[in-house]
């Protein structure tokens, strides 16, 4: 009995990650290689020869490589200031956590408020009297404005979960480490750059990881802001799956989308590589 | 060239300028968290005129007319009763599954022990939204399309790595000594688990339950994808955003946002220990 005791005890959580992870990511790629019941790459060649694939490919890419890294500088900066401050941390973290339990959509809605034509932004211009008349951000005619609010909603919404991982990653270094480093002589940035970072890979690969993956399923905050003027692959695969009732070309979408995250987690593994012996 | 003993008076300054711009960095750094979010509250506890007109002004009016509005608008009550069962029974089946397996991996030492938590780690570099997918098929097939619990199943694939993780965390910051003492005095492992255990780690397996309220109260893609008629909020919101008006969409934005806050103030002791864990 103490033997199976461990067995029985993950036995709920293996049974239900076999039947509603395994299973359905199984029958995703079936599905996305066949059509009618026969196998076929015809979903992909559909999903590659609709006009919406490329900008949807692209601005899903673009959004990443814009987001990321921005946020990464910012969950660093917001890191190390919580870390100096002696009085009102735990105050600190806490507003600069609250985005972190915010819905992507609520975030959308909240830079609607502020983008739309009758929005904050146009109103504080009027105040400043540098337009007298409300325009119109969120048009077609303004992909980039589409796309820009998109970056700071993004920006905005998912700094904090980087900033949570880096703080709890700071946690863990040795104090140590750092005030060697300066007994060596080492400026504040030369402990940052040569201690700090380099001690903080594990949690960075955990954060650029999480983050990625979240930056490729954006959605909910495109479809607020731009509804599908913007398109996206997340969307696409929503648009296919419900507009256009074509499971098959969804599942192709899922499987680029899969295919993205698993390759960009490799990357970050790999760039990020922590050997075994170097682990605090 | 020899008189260096009074700090000069440049330095002195230079360091009163560091400090001053690293308040102001922290002031702007809050502002940019909190601002966006008072823009929505200002817009929800406006009048609808007011919320359509121009220009805004920065403090709301505190007419509960827009929130009147969305609570009477066909379908709220109900998105709003649905999104509350399905983020409960999320929680529930989360913590049911997630808290066994955590335990076991913490204090059982077996073959088969790296693999499972190499797996449940795993998990997160893959797309769990797309999920909803290919359930949506399978969920016709057994019945559970359109249900609560078809819903809560899903999210509580989302949840369920965290709440294995965190409770593994938790239950390796009891010491196993006070479990053995229990056992030395007439308690069975369940009775030792009971009395000694759990009220340990009660306060953080609530945590985690909360996470895992906020993680399904948040989903908007496989809450779109798998309801149709029993809609959960943020499913309603996505799927009735380009009909309904902007008081509307606010307030509802306002609604998603308010549990959220409370909640993340709830676990914000936690919020670092579980991230914290995330990295190893």
């Amino acid at each position: 009995m103490p033997r199976a005791l461990p067995y029985l005890l993950l036995l709920p959580a293996s049974l239900f990650l076999l039947v509603f992870f395994f299973y359905p990511f199984g029958l995703v790629v079936v599905e996305s290689l066949t059509r009618g019941g026969e196998w076929t790459t015809e979903n992909f060649t559909r999903m590659t020869g609709h006009w919406k694939f490329a900008p949807a490919f692209w601005n899903t890419i673009w959004l990443t490589a814009i987001v990321v890294p921005v946020q990464l500088i910012m969950a660093l900066t917001m890191a190390s200031v919580v870390q100096k401050l002696k009085t009102g941390r735990s105050g600190l973290l806490y507003i600069f956590a609250i985005p972190l339990g915010i819905s992507d959509l609520a975030a959308g809605l909240i830079w609607l408020a502020i983008f739309e034509q009758s929005g904050f932004l146009n109103s504080i211009f009027h105040a400043f009297g540098i337009i007298d008349r409300p325009t119109l951000y969120l048009g077609y005619q303004n992909m980039w404005v589409i796309f820009l609010a998109v970056v700071l909603a993004e920006i905005w919404r998912a700094t904090a979960i980087m900033m949570v991982i880096i703080v709890a990653g700071m946690g863990l270094i040795p104090k140590e480490y750092s005030e060697a480093a300066e007994v060596f002589g080492a400026s504040r940035w030369q402990r940052f750059t040569r201690v700090t970072l380099p001690l903080l890979r594990p949690s960075l690969q955990t954060a650029l990881i999480l983050r990625i993956l979240m930056a490729f399923e954006v959605f909910a905050v495109v479809m607020a802001l731009g509804g599908t003027t913007l398109p996206v692959l997340m969307g696409e695969t929503f648009q296919w799956q419900f507009q256009l009732q074509d499971r098959g070309v969804a599942a192709a979408y899922a499987m680029v989308i899969l295919g993205l995250s698993v390759a960009f987690s490799l990357v970050v593994l790999r760039l990020l590589h922590v050997p075994k012996g170097a682990r605090i | 060239m020899t008189d260096t003993s009074p700090p000069p008076a440049p330095q002195l300054e230079a360091r009163r300028a560091g400090r001053f711009l690293f308040y102001a960095g922290v002031a702007l750094l809050v502002l940019w968290v909190l601002v966006p979010i008072w823009f929505l509250f200002v817009n929800a506890l406006s009048a609808p005129s007011e919320v359509t007109g121009f220009p805004k002004r920065i403090w709301p009016s505190f007419d509960l007319a827009s929130v009147q509005f969305f609570l009477q608008f066909q379908g709220v009550t109900q998105a709003l009763w649905n999104s509350v069962k399905v983020a409960v029974l999320t929680m529930i089946l989360s913590i049911a599954m997630g808290a066994p397996a955590g335990y076991a991996l913490s204090r059982f030492d077996f073959p088969g022990k790296e693999f499972f938590r190499v797996l449940v780690i795993m998990t997160r570099a893959f797309p769990l939204p797309l999920l909803a997918l290919p359930l949506a098929v399978m969920f016709i097939r057994t019945g559970l399309d359109d249900t609560v619990l078809g819903l809560a199943l899903v999210h509580a694939m989302l949840a369920l790595p965290f709440a294995v993780l965190i409770t593994f965390s938790l239950f390796s910051g009891i010491p196993v000594e006070l479990e053995e003492a229990a056992w030395t005095l007439g308690c069975n492992r369940l009775q030792a688990f009971i009395k000694v255990v759990l009220p340990l780690a009660l306060p953080g397996i609530m945590a985690s339950a909360v996470f895992a309220f906020v993680i399904s109260w948040n989903e908007v893609f496989a809450a779109a994808v798998l309801t149709i008629e029993n809609r959960t909020l943020t499913a309603f919101l996505l799927q009735s955003l380009n009909v309904s008006p902007l008081p509307l969409k606010f307030a509802g934005g306002a609604a998603l946002v308010m549990p959220a806050l409370i909640f993340i103030f709830a676990v914000r002791k936690y919020l670092f220990a579980m991230w914290g864990i995330a990295n190893r």
